[in-house]
């Protein structure tokens, strides 16, 4: 590129290097002129990945692309969201509530969009992307905003937006000063040319930004690197001690769980009432327990855990996510004379901790033979079948001893019904009662990532606000044989920058300032 | 109950006065005669005082019903629209103050007005707060998110207003076909204020039973006579017309009901609109649009953008998080609202970004701004009711 100043300047340059005279038809003012990379290098194949990725173009369709596969993901619940507890498959779940489609949508994948490895990588060319260019075009605008020449050719002034053109006696350079300096632009002269400018900041803005995002998509990486990241489950019954999944070393009772409804105040059963507390009462402790021995633990603290409202210690976080109530504790029977009723006593079994034999009055005893904590019928071959190790629908085997039956009688006992499968007893356990206690579901957290992404959110946030609640504002003033030529730009907003200009204009008693933009007729910004 | 009522009164206070706001603003721009300078100036200066004062009785509808209710009146699907509406011309003030364009105004009142009607058709009783909306993470969170979404959506007035302006309605094309959609819309969401406030008030009720989703027996109330039926539905009620088709579980017939109803009301209403002007409703909006200058409709519509990205973002995703964390243990969860969110923030860091190539100013930008409407509304209507998710507040 050949100035006509006779300077031969480096492909891509928008400005002669020398003279400053505009090389192009049109000035793109977004860089200054400024050389960048990407415009100006397309040999290698490093060169064309480069280029590509600083493409702004390129970039907004990775943005879109985006945009639309988070869309998709919405048509139907992604698998997290669906009850699939009742089918044999995910896939079938899908089937079944929303017919062909909610199959196909399972068989390409998108029943797990966010997790997919494209999707993944779409997020990843994003950020490449994002870093790429604002290098691409960062660095050359930084160099060019901080190296500027007061003096500009005269072609350069022409092409700006907002100019005009004064006669020789209209102002000085001095009224010129006096005045910008008041609107608090920083005012530089050389020679016969000025320079007055305010807002440079507000160009770093949208670079502030990528890099507040980046930081932020590389705490979201960070992630899967192990002990950065805890993310468990866990239940704990009124009165027990649980290791805490994730946070070795650490353990948590249960001492009580509070389901408060707005009608009535804590209720056991809130079906038809809208809650209004969940809570949790529990001690932290740290140690190691042997032997389901509690004694060597060291109390840590007593805290409560409600929703909204998590139990925080040592990095970690325990947060009320699920409860069930009334799980069964203990089970009493009596065993008794069926014809005569007389009673041996009762027998109380814990449900976590059921014994083989019980010992009753009178000679009698019992032993458990079979415990069936959530009996749900017999298999093929007649013996007894449990759905889950959780106490629903307990059922017991049991043989009783009596002085009169010492060879013992079987009878197979539920709370509501027993069964007497090897013949007619004389015997019976009847079902006196049950003490019940809630079970609290929490979530271990732990995220060493959340300083990281913080620090990236408010990165993020300033570069925003400095880029979109700023403008970069410029007027040069030129001294030549017919008087002053001045020319004005602002990197956006250029309506309330005119309206400064307006008083510009009117402080140095000269004509306002031409607007390139501007038609007859128009009603203004006034 | 007597804050409830003084709310309830400032609200209807703040209608009325968006409705003669706009009357004044038709005035201020209206183009009949040449040289009325003055008087367009005296319109706009009493239109302006009109809002602002419209928008105070707003914000004390807002500030009352906070007072009675204890909590920031943004947790169902009347307070969080009427505060949309409300924010708008919050918002459209704010640019009026930067940019003094009088024809904005005679847009976005209308429809200020229209999203008011619309919210006021749910129902506006004071419900208690679950444990997961107590919160003021969540407080900040949504108001910071609805003030950002009004702020953005001036720069969709703006874009039509622009759209208006360069389109050339005497000719045939798909430009004019979408401008035109785009007030049939609006005329569609008038005709589900007029039957839903129809059968609301001759009390219309239509009882019946379904099996939902996971196949069990359930029973649902139409407020409007019931065109479609629900999965295997069987009529409780009696009086009232046989559906004329049945829906597979997974679809709500009851609100796809009321959807075709409200295109039926609003279809017949554009066809009375069209015979009365004997034009395009786009074309009858023309004339209001011609003064103002199309490179300032341009800025004005970016930078309302610039200016509510950075809102949006704060409420929509930053406070979300730190919402999200506190309440469900978990700062991102691809729930629908939360991918939605993201969604809208997406759309406008593209409407931002390619608007850095030449080209993409002016008549693309103003599509790109109407097209981030759309969006918030979909948010609005669609994801709170028909995808619903974690923090849906309809039902
Ligand atoms: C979702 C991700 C992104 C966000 C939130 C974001 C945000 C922004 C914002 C707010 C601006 C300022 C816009 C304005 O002032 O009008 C900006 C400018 C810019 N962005 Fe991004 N950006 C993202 C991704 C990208 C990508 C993928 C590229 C790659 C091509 C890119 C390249 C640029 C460039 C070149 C600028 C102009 C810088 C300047 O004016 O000097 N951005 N970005």
């Amino acid at each position: 590129m050949q100035c006509d100043c006779g300077h031969k300047n480096a492909s891509g340059a928008q400005l002669c290097e020398r003279c400053g005279k505009p090389l192009t038809t049109d000035l793109d003012m977004r860089y200054d002129g400024a050389v960048i990379r990407s415009k100006t290098k397309k040999k290698t194949f490093i060169d064309k990945i480069w280029a590509l990725f600083a493409n702004v173009k390129f970039g907004v369709l990775l943005i879109v692309l985006t945009l639309v596969a988070a869309a998709l993901g919405t048509l139907l619940p992604q698998v997290l969201f669906v009850d699939t507890s009742k089918f044999a498959s995910e896939r079938e779940a899908y089937t079944a509530g929303y017919g062909v489609f909610g199959t196909l949508y399972y068989d390409i994948g998108l029943a797990y969009l966010y997790n997919s490895w494209w999707f993944q990588t779409l997020v990843l060319a994003l950020a490449a992307s994002i870093i790429i260019a604002s290098i691409d075009r960062g660095v050359p605008l930084f160099k060019t905003l901080y190296n500027q020449h007061v003096v500009k050719h005269d072609n350069f002034l022409k092409r700006q937006r907002f100019t005009l053109t004064v006669k020789a006696d209209a102002m000085t350079f001095d009224e010129a000063t006096a005045v910008l300096t008041k609107k608090r632009y920083r005012v530089r002269t050389d020679g016969d040319s000025l320079l007055a400018e305010k807002g440079r900041f507000a160009r770093w803005g949208p670079y502030i930004n990528h890099v507040g995002l980046i930081i932020f998509l590389s705490g979201i990486m960070l992630r899967l690197v192990p002990g950065f990241y805890v993310d468990e489950e866990m239940w704990v019954r009124e009165g027990d001690t649980t290791a805490i999944p994730g946070a070795p070393g650490y353990y948590v009772k249960n001492n009580e769980f509070i389901l408060e409804t707005y009608d009535g105040e804590r209720v056991e059963d809130a079906v038809n009432s809208v809650a209004k507390k969940y809570e949790t009462q529990a001690t932290l402790y740290k140690g190691e327990l042997l032997a389901g021995d509690t004694a060597n633990l060291e109390r840590v603290s007593d805290v409560s855990i409600e929703v909204n409202h998590p139990a925080k210690f040592d990095g970690y976080a325990l947060y009320q996510m699920d409860y069930r109530l009334d799980e069964l504790k203990t089970m009493t029977f009596q065993l008794n004379d069926k014809t005569s009723g007389r009673s041996f006593g009762d027998v109380t079994i814990d449900l976590a901790n059921p014994q083989p034999r019980y010992t009753l009055n009178g000679g009698a005893s019992v032993t458990l033979d079979g415990y069936y904590p959530d009996f749900d019928g017999f298999d093929g071959d007649g013996a007894p079948h449990t759905k889950s190790p959780n106490p629903n629908n307990p059922a017991f085997l049991f043989t009783m001893y009596t002085p009169k039956t010492p060879q013992g009688e079987t009878s197979f006992t539920q709370i509501q019904k027993t069964t007497e499968p090897l013949g007619e007893t004389r015997y019976k356990m009847t079902f006196k009662s049950a003490e019940t206690r809630d079970i609290t579901g929490l979530k271990v957290r732990k995220d060493v990532t959340m300083p990281i992404l913080l620090v990236g959110g408010i990165i993020f946030m300033c570069g925003l606000m400095i880029g979109s609640y700023m403008s970069h504002r410029r007027i040069w003033v030129k001294q030549t044989a017919q008087g002053f030529v001045l020319a004005a730009h602002a990197n956006k907003a250029g309506f309330a920058f005119k309206k400064e200009l307006r008083h510009v204009s009117e402080q140095l008693h000269v004509n306002a300032f031409h607007d390139k933009q501007e038609k007859e007729g128009d009603d203004d910004a006034s | 109950m007597m804050l409830l009522s003084v709310s309830s009164t400032l609200l209807f206070t703040a209608f009325l006065c968006y409705l003669v706001a706009t009357l004044l603003f038709g005035g201020a721009v209206h183009d009949k005669k040449q040289q009325q300078q003055r008087s367009h100036k005296r319109f706009a200066l009493w239109a302006v005082i009109v809002t602002v004062l419209g928008f105070l009785a707003n914000v004390g509808y807002f500030l009352t019903r906070w007072l009675y209710t204890g909590h920031v009146p943004l947790s169902n699907m009347f307070e969080f629209t009427t505060a949309f509406g409300m924010f708008i011309v919050g918002a459209f003030l704010l640019l009026y103050a930067l940019y003094r364009v009088a024809a904005l105004g005679l847009f976005v009142l209308p429809v200020a007005i229209i999203i008011i009607a619309y919210a006021s058709m749910f129902p506006s009783e004071v419900e208690p707060l679950i444990p997961a909306l107590k919160s003021y993470w969540l407080t900040i969170h949504v108001l910071t998110t609805v003030i950002g979404e009004a702020i953005l959506a001036i720069s969709a007035f703006s874009g039509l207003i622009y759209l208006l302006k360069v389109i050339d309605l005497k000719k045939r094309s798909m430009e004019r076909f979408w401008l035109e959609f785009i007030m049939y819309t609006l005329v569609v969401v008038i005709g589900f204020v007029a039957v839903t406030t129809y059968f609301n008030m001759t009390g219309y009720e239509a009882t019946y039973t379904y099996v939902d989703k996971e196949g069990e027996q359930a029973s649902i109330t139409y407020a409007t006579p019931p065109l479609i039926g629900m999965h295997q539905y069987e009529a409780q009620t009696t009086g009232h017309m046989e559906p004329l088709a049945a829906t597979p579980a997974w679809i709500n017939a009851k609100k796809l009901t009321t959807v075709i109803w409200s295109v039926l009301a609003g279809t017949l209403l554009y066809g009375v609109l069209r015979l009365v002007f004997r034009k395009r409703l786009a074309a009858v909006c023309q004339p209001f649009v011609q003064k103002t200058s199309l490179p300032l409709l341009d800025e004005m519509s970016y930078r309302s953008v610039l200016i509510g990205f950075p809102v949006f973002t704060l409420g929509a995703l930053i406070f979300a998080m730190i919402w999200a964390q506190e309440a469900w243990s978990r700062m991102w969860g691809w729930d629908p609202k939360e991918v939605w969110a993201l969604i809208t923030w997406l759309y406008y860091a593209s409407f931002l970004h390619l608007r850095l190539s030449r080209g993409w100013e002016g008549k693309r930008s103003a599509w790109l701004a109407v097209g981030g409407f759309a969006i918030i509304m979909f948010n609005l209507i669609a994801v709170n009711l028909i995808i619903a998710g974690l923090h849906s507040y309809a039902e």
